[in-house]
């Protein structure tokens, strides 16, 4: 690891005025320590934002549920409003990592982790996104666990995030606090960049940016939440394809579809015209498959990573035929109940 | 970096670099060296202790960040001469054969069935309001981020099956 100044903020004004001169927030660290350890970052400066009151809480708002920035993943996935009113995302944060590190692992901290593209991870290797212009060794190279959708001819790395694939299906919104202090909302379609020329440009937020919370809208009592994850194990591993799925019904009909998608996109995948295609349909083989189609009409595969258009749209059946009701709910389908009044 | 590190109930004094992980720390500069080293990445769960009650890898955080946290180690369990309930059925059970990544999954299972008893869900429960008690499922998902390249899988999870009756497994 390369050396570095750290410094601990004990206020919001604090890491504001800490941050100023291009030091990097600390949170739980697993991935920025781990990334650091290979030198794949090197910042010279880390702030601590762990001792920042305030950002650890829980808290209902009118509109849903506000969920502090520094809440460890384990902490929410336990909170009983998430297990009961947002399912798909207590089950997408326990879908990913391990007890150990979805202790330590927080909420703004997960959002902002980088690609597990292995050339990514090798300093030895050419690499868009570390070393803008260098090339892109994972186009024709090792490209198991690269995207299929967003990419661009310079760089073809995936969002690893489960957590954030359930947001994206959420329309979670974010908390951003700017360098004055300014508080702006960052939905979830405006936080990821696209790779386009410049993949080492991830998000839309400045480098003195620090996201506080995180909202979710009002829970939809009804609605079926499914989150399924296919990896190489059965667990501890990030996934090869994951969906995420949110359907509302109206008697025979789908009501309302979010669906998104992890491990194929270069970041937490949503296409809005799949959502539309499936709103007011009855459920069934013909529309999934459209649905499908549509999805992945765009996908632009690699050797390595081309069975994931197969698998992404078996997974994306399967997990339709569960939340539609076509077929009975396996682990990891839940629904949203009422509110015991 | 003067750091105050609390261990097992201690308090230790320190001059760090902030480069030294909390396992560095542990190991290289409090010398005690129960908590081991596999991958340090997070990846393998040898370093497992505990920080203020919940388990983390101490290969991913820095000794700096934990001034004022409670740290416990495996050497914070049973003696060889007097082992905890936990770490008697790990031996009953064959729970290991070099025993490298032994510390790790002792400390993991003791918060695992603290979590267990709060009523956390894991990836494999049915239900996430009422998980319900530990199958032989809900061990493996839940310890699955300890690794043990004996592959002393069957009697780790049976040893922890064992102790997730008593008194969650701290003497
Ligand atoms: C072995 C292993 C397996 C894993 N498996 C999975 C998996 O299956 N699925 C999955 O989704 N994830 C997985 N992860 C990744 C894990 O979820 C992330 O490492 C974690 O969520 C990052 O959160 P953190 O708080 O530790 O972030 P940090 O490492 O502290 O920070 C990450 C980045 O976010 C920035 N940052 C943090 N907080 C803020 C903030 N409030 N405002 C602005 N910037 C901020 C930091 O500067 C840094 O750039 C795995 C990790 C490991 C090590
Ligand atoms: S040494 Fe920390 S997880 Fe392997
Ligand atoms: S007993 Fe040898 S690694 Fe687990």
């Amino acid at each position: 690891m390369r050396s570095f100044d750290y410094r601990r903020a004990d206020s919001l004004a604090a890491a504001r005025e800490g941050l100023g001169e291009a030091a990097q927030i600390i949170a739980g660290g697993t991935n920025l320590l781990d990334l650091m350890k290979l030198q794949v970052m090197t910042p010279k400066q880390l702030l601590d934002i762990n001792r920042v009151p305030g950002l650890r809480e829980i808290t209902e708002t009118e509109n849903g549920l506000k969920i502090g920035a520094l809440v460890s993943n384990s902490d929410l996935a336990a909170d009983p409003r998430i297990r009961s009113d947002y399912p798909v995302l207590a089950r997408a944060i326990l879908a990913g990592a391990s007890g150990q590190i979805r202790n330590k692992a927080t909420t703004g901290g997960n959002f902002l982790q980088r690609t597990r593209c292995p050339y990514f991870y090798d300093t030895s290797m050419a690499c868009n996104k570390r070393q803008p212009g260098s090339s892109c060794t994972a186009i024709g190279g090792i490209s198991r666990m690269t995207a299929i959708l967003g990419v661009s001819e310079h760089c073809i790395a995936a969002h690893p995030s489960d957590m954030a694939v359930a947001m994206r299906a959420l329309d979670a919104r974010l908390d951003v606090a700017d360098a004055t202090g300014d508080v702006r909302q960052v939905g979830m379609d405006e936080l990821y960049c696209l790779p386009g020329e410049r993949p080492d440009i991830e998000t839309t937020l400045a480098p003195d940016d620090i996201i506080t919370a995180v909202h979710l809208p009002q829970k939809q009592s009804g609605a079926v939440h499914v989150y399924r994850k296919v990896r190489d194990r059965a667990s501890y591993a990030f996934a090869l394809v994951s969906v995420a799925a949110i359907v509302t019904r109206r008697e025979q009909r789908i009501a309302t579809a979010a669906l998104a998608f992890g491990g194929i996109g270069s970041r937490p995948w949503r296409n809005s015209e799949v959502d539309e295609m499936l709103a007011g349909e009855v459920p069934g083989e013909p529309l999934f498959a459209a649905a499908a189609d549509r999805l992945l009409a765009e996908a632009r595969t690699e050797e390595g990573n081309a069975f994931k258009t197969r698998l992404t749209r078996r997974t994306m059946i399967s997990v339709l035929r569960e939340a539609t009701g076509l077929e009975p709910a396996s682990v990891g389908t839940d629904r949203v109940e009422e509110s015991a009044a | 970096m003067k750091t105050e590190l609390t261990v097992n109930g201690v308090s230790r004094d320190l001059d760090l670099d902030p480069r030294v992980t909390l396992l560095d720390a542990l190991r290289h500069h409090l010398h005690m060296t129960g908590t081991k080293k596999g991958c340090d990445h997070g990846q393998c769960g040898a370093c497992t202790v505990l920080v203020n009650g919940r388990r983390i890898n101490s290969c991913l955080t820095l000794a700096v960040m934990h001034e004022g946290d409670q740290v416990e180690t495996v050497e914070s369990l049973g003696s060889p001469e007097a082992p905890n309930p936990l770490q008697e059925a790990f031996i009953s059970c064959d729970g290991f054969q070099c025993g490298y990544c032994t510390p790790g999954q002792l400390m993991s299972a003791t918060a695992m069935l603290e979590e267990a008893k709060e009523g956390w869900p894991s990836h494999v429960s049915e239900s996430l309001s009422n998980p319900g008690t530990l199958s032989d499922a809900e061990i493996a998902e839940r310890m699955s981020g300890n690794l043990c390249r004996c592959s002393a899988y069957p009697g780790i999870r049976q040893a922890i099956a064992r102790t997730q009756g008593d008194a969650g497994g701290k003497s």
